[in-house]
C-alpha cells in the first residue's frame, strides 16, 4: 500500500515549497506587520505590543486625505488605462494579423527597462523646459507660467501610462478568445457594427476588463514611486505616505497600520466591484 | 398564415419575389479560386443542398449570399433587389452556423429574441414569439438555461429558432449538423425537413454528407473545385450523375472505360473489353466515342458462371453481362460486398442483399454480373462538365439560368 500512500502525499509534498516560501516571506512578515500596528513608544525607547487600536483611528483621521487621493488619482488612471488599452487591444485581437505579436512586444517593451528609470523619463519629458510643455504652451494649452511636472495631471499621467500594459494584456487575452463568429452571427441577426460590438464583444470581454482594471487600480492605489518623480507633497498618496512614515519619520505604528488600512480598503473595493460587474465566476 | 400540422403558424407563404439569384458570382483569396462563376436560381420555398468535399467553395458561396463574404465578382439577387452589396445585417436571411455561435454570455431566450430585438419587436410580441419559436423546436420552458447546460442536439434546435423567429425569406445552413453523432444526425435530419415543411421558408444547406443533402434537399447543387457539378433532384443526381466526379461523390459506382460503337433504336451499344453493354440513348453524352460506362454496385445481380448461361457475349433479353472471377466477398450485415475482377484489368464492385446466398461464391469463382440498361448510365471521362443529349427540363423548383452551369447540367 505504500504507492497509494505515497500518491495521496504527493499533493502536500507538491505544496509544500511553495507553502514554506510563502509562510516565511509572507505569513510570518504580516503577523510582524499585524503585530507593528497595535504597539506603542518610540524609536528611543522601544516599542511596545499595547493593543493599541487608537493607531488605526489616529491614521485614518490624519491621512484621510492622502486615502482619499490614492484611489482618486488610482480610479482615474484605471480608467484612463481602460479607455487607451480597449481599442489597442481589439485591433491587437482582431485586426492586427501578422502585426500581432510585433505589437504585442511593443505593449510589454517598456518592462525592458525598469519602473524606476521609466518614471524619470516622464519626469524629463514633463519638465519645465521640455517639448511637451512648449508645444502645449503654443496652442495656448498652457498659460505661459504653466506646467505639468508637480501637478495631479503628471502624476496620473505617470500611474497611467506605468500600468498601462497591466490593463492591454489582460483584455487582449479575453478578446482574443472571442470566436469572430459571435460577431458574425450577431451581425447575422441585424446588428450594425456598433449594436455587435455592444451587445457581444463588449460583454464577452468583461472578464478581461474586470481582470485588467483590478490589475491596474490595486497597484496604482499603493504607489507612491509617480509621485515622488512627478508630484510635490500636495499630491502625496497614502503609499507616499508609509514610505516615509516607515524609512524617514521611523513611526512603525502608524506605517503598519495605514498598510493595513490600504488593504482593507482596496479589498473592500474590489469585492465591492467584483460583485457589481456580476462575474464572481470570474475572479 | 395557415395552420401547420402541429399547430405552428406557417411563417410565410412562399412568394415568387424571394427567388434567389446567383450571377456570375466568383470568389477569389488571393491565388485561390473559391467560388468560381458559379450562377444558380434558387425558387422560393426550397430546399437546396450545396454538396460538395471541404474547400470546394460550397461555404464561401453561403457566405456570400448572408453577406458574411464580398464576392469578388458578380451579383446575389433576392426577388428584384440587389443584395451584393447590403451588409448582412441589411438582408432578410438568417444564417445557422457551424457550430451554432450561440452567444454564451445570453440566456436561450436572450439568444431567439437577439434578431427580434435588432428589429424593435418587444412586449408581449417578443415573448409570444420567442415562445412559439421554441415550441417549434421543441425546446419549451427551456428559455432561461444558458446555453452550455444544453446539449449538443439542443444546441442545434436553439440555432435554429434564433435564425427563424426573424420569419427571414432564407435561411442558410452551414454544416448544422456537422457536430452531433450519427443517431442524433438522422433524427435532426427529419426533424429539419418537417420545420422546412412547416415553415415554407427557403433553405440551403451546406453540407459535405451526401447523405444528409439526399435526405433532406430537393434539389442538390453537388459543387466541386468552386463550381456547380450537377444540380438536380437526389434521385436524378444518383441515377444519372453526369460527371465522373459526381458518380463518386454520391454513393459508390463502377465505372469502366468503353467505346460507343452502335445505335439499336433508343439505345447506344458500348465496347467495354471484349463485352457490348447497352446504355439508354438520353444516357450518353453526345460528343467523343470514348465513354464510361457506370453502374451503381446495388444494380447488380451476381451469380456463379456455372449455372445456365443466359449472355451470349453482350445484349441478350435486354440485360448486360459481364464474366469475371471473384476476388473478395466481405459481409457487412445488410448486404454482402463482391469484388469481381475482369478478364481486362478492370474490377466491379457488386452489393448483393443477403437473401439467397449461393455458397459457392466463394473467392476464385467464376461468376457472371447481370443489370438491367436502364441502370447503365455513360460520361464522359475525366471531364468536370459532360453536356446531354437528352432534352428534358430541369426539375423543378430549381431552375438552370443560362450561364456557366447550363452546360454543366445539360444544353436544354
Amino acid at each position: 500500500m505504500s504507492g497509494t500512500g505515497a500518491r495521496r502525499w504527493l499533493p502536500y509534498l507538491l505544496l509544500l515549497p511553495g507553502g514554506l516560501w510563502l509562510f516565511v516571506f509572507f505569513v510570518v512578515p504580516m503577523l510582524t506587520l499585524a503585530s507593528t500596528s497595535l504597539q506603542e513608544g518610540s524609536l528611543q525607547s522601544g516599542y511596545v505590543l499595547t493593543w493599541r487600536i487608537a493607531n488605526y483611528t489616529e491614521a485614518v483621521t490624519a491621512f484621510r486625505e492622502q486615502f482619499l487621493r490614492s484611489f482618486g488619482y488610482a480610479g482615474i488612471a484605471t480608467l484612463l488605462a481602460l479607455v487607451i488599452g480597449y481599442p489597442l487591444a481589439y485591433v491587437i485581437a482582431f485586426r492586427a494579423g501578422r502585426w500581432r505579436n510585433v505589437l504585442l512586444l511593443l505593449v510589454i517593451a517598456p518592462f525592458f527597462t525598469s519602473f524606476l528609470i521609466r518614471t524619470l523619463a516622464w519626469k524629463i519629458i514633463l519638465s519645465d523646459t521640455g517639448w511637451v510643455v512648449g508645444a502645449l504652451k503654443t496652442v495656448g494649452v498652457l498659460p505661459d507660467n504653466g506646467r505639468l511636472l508637480a501637478t495631479s495631471a503628471a502624476v496620473v499621467a505617470g500611474i497611467t501610462y506605468n500600468f498601462l500594459p497591466f490593463m492591454i494584456l489582460p483584455l487582449y487575452a479575453s478578446l482574443e478568445r472571442i470566436d469572430p463568429r459571435y460577431v458574425e452571427a450577431a451581425q447575422d441577426l441585424y446588428a450594425n457594427a456598433f449594436t455587435a460590438f455592444w451587445r457581444v464583444t463588449w460583454p464577452l470581454s468583461l472578464p478581461g476588463v474586470v481582470a485588467g482594471t483590478l490589475l491596474t487600480f490595486i497597484p496604482a492605489a499603493g504607489d507612491f514611486v509617480n509621485v515622488r518623480f512627478l508630484g510635490t507633497p500636495s499630491q502625496s498618496m497614502i503609499g507616499t505616505v508609509i514610505d516615509s512614515r516607515f524609512l524617514v519619520v521611523l513611526d512603525y505604528p502608524t506605517a503598519a497600520a495605514l498598510s493595513f488600512l490600504l488593504m482593507l480598503a482596496i479589498l473592500v473595493l474590489v469585492v465591492a466591484y467584483v460583485r457589481r460587474a456580476g462575474t464572481e465566476e470570474l475572479v | 398564415m395557415n395552420v401547420a400540422g402541429d399547430g405552428i403558424r406557417v411563417i410565410d407563404e412562399p412568394s415568387p419575389g424571394d427567388r434567389l439569384h446567383l450571377v456570375d458570382l466568383t470568389k477569389r483569396f488571393g491565388d485561390v479560386v473559391a467560388v468560381d462563376h458559379l450562377d444558380l436560381v434558387v425558387e422560393p420555398g426550397s430546399f437546396v443542398a450545396f454538396l460538395g468535399p471541404s474547400g470546394c467553395g460550397k461555404t464561401t458561396t453561403l457566405r456570400m449570399i448572408g453577406g458574411l463574404e464580398q464576392p469578388t465578382s458578380g451579383r446575389v439577387w433576392l426577388g428584384d433587389t440587389d443584395i451584393t452589396d447590403l451588409k448582412p445585417y441589411r438582408r432578410p436571411v438568417n444564417t445557422v452556423f457551424q457550430n451554432y455561435a450561440l452567444f454564451p454570455h445570453l440566456d436561450i431566450d436572450a439568444n431567439v429574441a437577439f434578431g427580434l430585438r435588432r428589429t424593435g419587436v418587444k412586449g408581449a410580441e417578443l415573448r409570444r414569439r420567442v415562445d412559439e419559436m421554441l415550441e417549434l423546436v421543441q425546446l419549451p420552458g427551456y428559455g432561461r438555461r444558458r446555453v452550455p447546460e444544453l446539449s449538443g442536439g439542443q444546441q442545434q434546435r436553439v440555432a435554429l429558432a434564433r435564425a427563424l423567429v426573424n420569419h427571414p425569406k432564407m435561411l442558410l445552413l452551414d454544416e448544422p449538423l456537422g457536430a452531433l453523432d450519427l443517431k442524433l444526425r438522422r433524427q435532426m435530419q427529419i426533424e429539419l425537413k418537417r420545420i422546412q415543411t412547416d415553415v415554407r421558408i427557403t433553405f440551403v444547406h451546406v453540407t459535405h454528407d451526401q447523405e444528409e443533402a439526399m435526405t433532406m434537399a430537393d434539389t442538390i447543387a453537388v459543387m466541386n473545385s468552386g463550381r456547380i457539378e450537377q444540380l438536380g433532384g437526389p434521385v436524378e443526381l444518383y441515377e444519372r450523375p453526369a460527371t465522373e466526379f459526381v458518380a463518386n461523390f454520391l454513393g459508390q459506382s463502377n465505372l469502366l472505360k468503353g467505346t460507343v460503337t452502335g445505335t439499336d433504336g433508343d439505345r447506344r451499344t458500348v465496347s467495354v473489353g471484349d463485352r457490348r453493354i447497352v446504355v439508354p440513348a438520353d444516357r450518353v453524352p453526345a460528343g467523343g466515342d470514348g465513354v464510361l460506362v457506370g453502374v451503381r454496385p446495388e444494380k447488380i445481380t451476381i451469380e456463379h458462371a456455372g449455372g445456365p448461361d443466359r449472355g451470349d457475349g453482350g445484349a441478350v433479353a435486354g440485360g448486360n453481362v459481364l464474366e469475371g472471377t471473384l476476388v473478395d466477398v466481405s459481409f457487412t450485415g445488410v448486404s454482402t460486398q463482391y469484388l469481381v475482377a475482369l478478364p481486362w484489368n478492370a474490377e466491379v464492385m457488386v452489393f448483393a442483399q443477403n437473401l439467397q446466398v449461393d455458397e459457392r461464391l466463394q473467392p476464385g469463382a467464376p461468376v457472371r454480373l447481370l443489370w438491367a440498361p436502364e441502370h447503365t448510365f455513360a460520361l464522359c471521362p475525366g471531364t468536370a462538365a459532360a453536356p446531354r443529349d437528352d432534352a428534358a427540363a430541369p426539375d423543378p423548383p430549381v431552375a438552370v439560368t443560362p450561364g456557366r452551369i447550363a452546360d454543366v447540367v445539360r444544353d436544354g
